[in-house]
């Protein structure tokens, strides 16, 4: 293997990381407040196809972005309204949301299928952060979306650890009762980030249809938004871990791509199962470390807050 | 102001209630779309349209003894992979996996039927049903054993095998069973004739729709009079006060994988030998994800699910024949998305009554 292969390799990994790096930022949003949301899958198809949408009507991808965060938003919000309020079973909305979603987004895509976007989001140099060697080509040749993400993630890796609202968002997270007496309204925290969350599923959703692969077809996103949700797992809730998971994803995605130009002689449909068996693998490793360590999950995660009866 | 109050006991009306009202609204849904997605079209459209486009789908899936049988032959694999799934959701454990199960069946009767065409029917049908069972099965089983033994999310692994299952079939159908007469396309030889499941009447309603009403029965009698449906139960409401009654919640847990698995693998060998009748791709258009609104839908009880999964198939009975007239098939899963939320937010009416401040309760 040449220098350049394993390069462009990695370059590619960070690409097809990112929109599971969004979707799992999102995820660890709602999942910090204490929602689980097992809609992630049909959030990011419908930020897919509203990206996609606004992008080719409008001619400009950062309109198509907005879209997506709007659907994504509103998607999450019905996710919101069934958990937070009405207390119904996260799981079980979760999956009714990517049912949903999967329809939506076929439906409003359907005139969309095969039409090419102008203006799709395309790498650009970032002046001498480019050039360094290794490095540059690596991460300073992606397009402004793979750069957005650079900010995001310490951002909220800083919210979460190191400010005041982080604080109450993961009080809420793990102890709703105590944080409610702290004068934190457990609901408009919930609302606040299982909302946030789906935005960012949206985006992670316009990055394949506007960057990654600039088209729309149907379920698209191909199982990324199950595995953003393993990731959170792994990520342990973590939002700089959340980034490198994310890119081990991306390269294996990748990899499966390139195998065959590597001279690889498996059948494609077992390199597509990639993927899927690392992502059961990553999780069944990750769950014995996190029994032995006790490194766990939100206390509260899953559990509805009535306030009755605290 | 409006205040909640809690429920001493659900409230009997809205056990027929709310799921009424929940198809209505999920119909209501569908139309509301299907008014603003026809809004840019030069004909123009009117609510006339859009509940012509239902009346289509309603005639479609009940107006001539076609439709009605298609629904039916829609609804068995609905009914079996709802039955499926309803058992692992009693014990809370949420296999979404049972479209992968179901393609895995499909496989195990298939590969039965493609490498020994010659057995003679009496063993070859009953080897496909065994071998449908055992695939399914193994297929819920892998991911019930690091469930069982480490506690590892069973949503997600199960899920991650359905895209793998799926990859797994096509592999197949793609190379090694392809049809040499198949004209390039991705589907094995067709099945030998003994290795076809007897149909009812002329009909294409098959002996699936049988094996969906034995297992029902078996589940309602092994849930209300066996040991193991109690413990199941107890398993499901508190794993805490099952392990310390001494029952066995890993044993349980990898049992109860497999058979959820086994039956969803039995839809698919249904599948395959009655209807495409030869391994294909796209076996399934999403009978395992609508198995999950099937089985919420009827509360886990297997008579319902059998009456629900008829219900869900004349929608998609429905949604196919109206696509003619422009209407999107997505339709079909956006309703029954929709269906899902409206009964999982009407239940919260079960457990609370609204309250006006003036003490006038309303019911619900």
């Amino acid at each position: 293997m040449t220098q350049e292969f394993i390069i462009t390799i990695l370059a590619t990994a960070i690409t097809a990381g990112t929109p599971i790096l969004f979707a799992a930022l999102g995820e660890l949003l709602a999942e910090r407040s204490g929602i689980i949301n097992l809609g992630v899958e049909g959030m990011m198809l419908v930020g897919a196809v509203c990206g996609f949408i606004f992008a080719v009507k409008t001619g400009d991808p950062w309109l198509g972005v907005l879209a997506a965060l709007i659907g994504g938003g509103l998607m999450a919000l019905i996710h919101a309204f069934l958990t937070v309020t009405l207390q119904a079973n996260q799981v079980v909305t979760g999956l009714a949301l990517t049912i949903f979603g999967t329809g939506l987004s076929g439906f409003l895509g359907k005139p969309y299928i095969g039409i090419p976007v102008e203006n799709a989001f395309k790498p650009m140099e970032l002046g001498i952060l480019s050039e360094i060697p290794f490095i540059g080509p690596i991460f300073f040749q992606q397009d402004q979306l793979v750069y957005l993400s650079y900010v995001i993630v310490p951002l909220l890796w800083f919210l979460i650890y190191r400010t005041r609202p982080g604080l109450n968002l993961r009080a809420v997270g793990e102890n709703p009762a105590s944080a409610d007496s702290l004068g934190v309204s457990v609901y408009k925290v919930r609302y606040l980030y299982v909302t946030l969350g789906g935005m960012f599923a949206g985006l992670g959703g316009a990055y394949l249809s506007l960057a990654y692969a600039p088209t729309w077809l149907e379920n698209m996103t191909a199982g990324r938004g199950w595995i953003a949700v393993a990731l959170v797992i792994f990520a342990t809730w973590n939002p700089l871990r959340a980034m490198i998971g994310s890119y081990i994803f991306g390269g294996i995605d990748a990899f499966g791509f390139r195998a065959q130009a590597m001279g690889i002689v498996i059948p494609s449909f077992f390199l597509k199962m990639l993927p899927y068996i690392f992502t059961i693998l990553v999780l069944i490793v990750v769950t014995r470390k996190a029994m032995a360590n006790r490194i766990g999950a939100p206390a509260a995660l899953g559990l509805p807050y009535d306030r009755e009866e605290r | 102001m409006i205040k909640l109050e809690r429920r001493a006991a659900p409230s009997s009306v809205g056990l027929v209630l709310i799921p009424v009202t929940a198809i209505f609204l999920a119909l209501l849904t569908g139309a509301i779309f299907l008014y603003i997605n026809g809004l840019g079209s030069p004909q123009g459209i009117t609510w006339k349209k859009v509940l012509a486009v239902y009346g289509g789908m309603l005639d479609g899936a009940f107006g001539s003894t076609y439709g009605i049988s298609e629904t039916i032959v829609k609804a068995i694999p609905l009914m079996l992979c709802g039955l499926g799934v309803s058992i692992a959701f009693r014990m809370q454990l949420w296999n979404i996996g049972a479209e992968g199960q179901f393609y895995m069946g499909a496989f195990g009767a298939s590969w039965l039927a493609l490498t020994y065409p010659e057995l003679p029917v009496y063993i070859m049908l009953p080897g496909m049903v065994l071998l449908g069972l055992l695939f399914g099965g193994l297929w819920g089983l892998l991911p019930g054993i690091p469930r069982a033994y480490l506690g590892v999310n069973e949503t997600i692994t199960t899920l991650m095998l359905n895209y793998v299952a799926i990859l797994w079939v096509n592999y197949f159908v793609f190379g090694p069973w392809k049809d040499p007469q198949g004209m390039n396309f991705p589907l094995s030889k067709p099945f030998e004739p003994s290795a076809i499941l007897p149909t009812l009447g002329d009909s294409r309603v098959h002996f699936g729709l049988v094996f969906a009403i034995v297992i029902a029965i078996i589940i309602w009698f092994a849930l209300r009079h066996s040991r193991w449906g109690y413990e199941v139960t107890v398993i499901g409401q508190s794993p805490r006060a099952a392990s310390y009654a001494g029952m066995n919640i890993k044993k349980n847990i990898m049992l109860v994988m497999f058979i959820s698995g086994a039956i969803a693998g039995l839809a698919g060998m249904a599948e395959v030998s009655a209807i495409t009748q030869r391994m294909q791709q796209g076996i399934s258009p999403g009978y395992g994800y609508t198995a999950i609104i099937v089985a919420w839908l009827a509360k886990l009880n297997p008579f319902t699910i059998i009456l629900v999964s008829i219900l869900l198939g004349a929608l998609q009975v429905g949604g196919y024949s109206v696509q003619t007239s422009g209407v999107p098939a997505a339709i079909v899963s956006m309703i029954q998305g929709a269906l899902l939320f409206f009964v999982l937010g009407g239940e919260f009416f079960n457990r609370y009554r609204i309250v006006l401040k003036n003490q006038k309760k309303v019911e619900v």
